[in-house]
């Protein structure tokens, strides 16, 4: 096991930056997780973890050693790719032995290992079948025990889990996450899926356009985001954001309502901002309440455990998480009423300024 | 009764079609099977039984015209020939048309497109113009009258088309194989050894077939670059039993079955892949 440390990498293809300028440190045995729109770089950052993409300036090191120019196969990692990439022909033993073999470890020791590995994933009974013969999921196991095989200092994940069905997804989430716990492994994995990040990692690092927008633990960035882009990228339903102008009692929407703020932020009156606050921050009043936004209910999405309501307000759409079941209808006059204490207050330039 | 009705002749329209593309197919095998039925008949007929009965059944116990073919001409020098010659065509076709097929598939560089280009100029070209020269270059290497001016002629004719279908296919082999086979610690000769050749079995045998036929036919290359009888092959062979005045059909049939025989069996051994490398990619 060891601890990763990223010093100002930065990657181009020819003249266009993919990477500009990345520093994350990785704990030994920590669960990191890259998450990120698509196109944010973070695959690429991952790749270049993996050694399968040059460095174009920057450190990369795992343990002590500096390894930009250490081929994949010395950096003592192993991968799992978002299409598996299994051999199709060899089967599920020659799939997982197939590094080992090259390493030229004994035939007895390769079979030990692999038989290991295979117990622990529940794969005995597939060892002599060929990869064409599994199910996404099993494919998706066969994946990991290549790669715990290998017993390296560093797992790296693609998106392992996006060619998989909704319900199989959350059933491996919590075999990597319980995989994790048992091997300690320091790991790496990338998602665009932002719950995957949240329910797995010790650690989001949350990437934008090829830089690193926020590193913490997975409750700090969504109670504390520093900028507009991971409020609104952390939290699903996401963060609504209005935009207003600072007063001396308030910030003044564009519909004229006047909402409270529990905050002072340090900038002149009259300076425009942007207000953020989850879906189960907002709570439903009688229209015309006082210091409420006032909205007309447009879509409303019972999901059983919680309704989600999607209403027009402040010439746009925010959306409403409610925990109860409501007896509201389309078309509704409604009035939104911030819950105290859960805003933030972003400025023009996206970074948070004050949070009550 | 009116969704029956609305039903029926949808179902029924290609039933018919179908049965028509039987036809149509079973008429087509017809016309390709005969000649070689017609052939492998007369090769059990004596001359004068082929021009008193040339559809007739013949009497499959007589085997003397094998047996005078395979004993008393050189027909076994010259099977060995075409053997030799198409296999060793073959075997350097696969591998260089590989080689190079992986190499311009696999790799990023600025050259390849040109390479791709150069060699799939010489699809275009029918080097049967270019014999002369050929000949005066052979000629000058010490190669004429030798079975590898056939070998190399064969492997330059052949290689265009192998490149052109192994970088093809190669190409469509995902990049994330060639990365986990990086991890887990293969070198390069090592991932197109073990890794990608095997998943390109279909179209070698694609490459191989289809090289193989007209080679194994061929006449025109032993013609002109063959004198000594010990080097010549089948087809230029068979003309021998040819008389300026006299010709044994039935020796001649019975020589033609023999040299028809390794490449029909080759086809068939190979049909399953060749198929398949013809639809890979069709269907996910």
């Amino acid at each position: 096991m060891a601890n990763v440390s990223i010093r100002d990498v930065r990657k181009s293809f020819g003249a266009t930056p993919v990477i500009r300028g990345v520093d994350v440190d990785i704990q030994d045995g920590e669960f990191v997780i890259l998450v990120g729109p698509s196109g944010c770089g973070k695959s690429t950052l991952l790749r270049m973890i993996a050694g399968l993409e040059d460095i174009t300036s920057g450190d990369i090191r795992i343990g002590s050693r500096v390894v930009n120019d250490v081929p994949p196969k010395d950096r003592d990692i192993a991968m799992v790719f978002q299409s598996y990439a299994l051999y199709p022909h060899m089967t599920v033993a020659e799939n997982m032995a197939f590094s080992l073999r090259l390493k030229g470890t004994s035939k007895e020791e390769q079979k030990r290992r692999v038989q290991e590995a295979a117990a622990s994933l529940g794969l005995t009974p597939l060892l002599d079948r060929y990869p064409r013969q599994l199910s996404g999921g099993q494919r998706q196991r066969v994946a990991m025990g290549r790669a715990i095989v290998r017993d390296p200092q560093v797992f790296l994940f693609d998106e392992p889990l996006s060619n998989l069905d909704a319900k199989l997804r959350v059933s491996m989430r919590g075999e990597i996450k319980e995989l994790h716990q048992r091997l300690k492994t320091t790991t790496v994995y990338v998602t665009h899926d932002q719950i995957e990040a949240m329910t797995m990692a010790d650690k989001i690092v949350v990437m934008h356009d090829g830089v690193v927008e926020q590193v913490g633990a997975p409750l700090d960035l969504y109670d504390r985001p520093a900028n507009r882009f991971v409020a609104g990228f952390i939290g699903s339903p996401a963060m609504n954001f209005i935009e207003g102008r600072l007063e001396e009692n308030g910030l003044a929407l564009r519909s004229g309502a006047i909402l409270p703020l529990d905050m002072r932020p340090a900038v002149p009156i009259a300076t425009m901002l942007t207000y953020g606050i989850r879906p189960e921050h907002l709570q439903i009043a009688p229209a015309g309440t006082p210091e409420t936004i006032p909205a007309t209910v447009s879509v409303i999405e019972p999901t059983g455990s919680d309704t989600t309501l999607i209403v027009k307000a402040e010439g746009g759409n925010l959306t409403v998480l409610l925990r109860e079941r409501c007896a509201l209808k389309y078309g509704e006059e409604i009035a939104l009423k911030p819950v105290p204490f859960q805003a933030h207050l972003f400025d023009e330039a996206g970074r948070r300024i004050a949070s009550s | 009764m009116t969704t029956l009705a609305s039903h029926s002749p949808a179902e029924r329209q290609p039933i018919s079609f179908a049965f028509l593309a039987q036809v149509v197919l079973i008429a087509n095998s017809f016309i390709m099977l005969y000649p070689v039925v017609v052939m492998v008949f007369s090769a059990f007929k004596s001359t004068g039984e082929i021009f008193e009965n040339p559809f007739g059944l013949p009497d499959f116990t007589q085997v003397q015209n094998f047996t005078r073919v395979l004993g008393e001409t050189s027909m076994p020098t010259y099977f060995m020939n075409s053997i030799l010659v198409t296999g060793g065509s073959i075997i350097l076709i696969l591998v260089l048309g590989t080689m190079a097929g992986y190499a311009v598939a696999r790799y990023e560089s600025r050259t390849n497109t040109f390479i791709l280009l150069f060699f799939l100029a010489g699809l275009m070209l029918p080097l049967k113009l270019a014999v002369i020269p050929l000949f005066i270059l052979l000629r000058d290497m010490n190669l004429l009258d030798s079975r590898w001016s056939l070998i190399f002629t064969y492997t330059a004719i052949g290689l265009p088309s192998a490149v052109f279908i192994m970088a093809g296919f190669l190409r469509s082999l995902p990049a994330e194989l060639e990365d986990a086979a990086r991890i887990d610690g293969a070198s390069e000769p090592r991932i197109m050894w073990s890794v990608m050749l095997p998943l390109a079995r279909p179209p070698m045998a694609i490459a191989a077939i289809q090289n193989a036929v007209p080679i194994w036919n061929d006449f025109f290359f032993p013609l002109v670059f063959i004198q000594t009888d010990d080097y010549k092959t089948l087809p230029q062979g068979l003309t021998t039993f040819m008389g300026e005045y006299t010709t044994d059909w039935g020796m001649l049939f019975a020589g033609l079955t023999i040299a028809a025989a390794p490449i029909t069996l080759l086809y068939i051994a190979l049909s399953r892949q060749f198929i398949q490398g013809m639809t890979a990619g069709a269907v996910k």
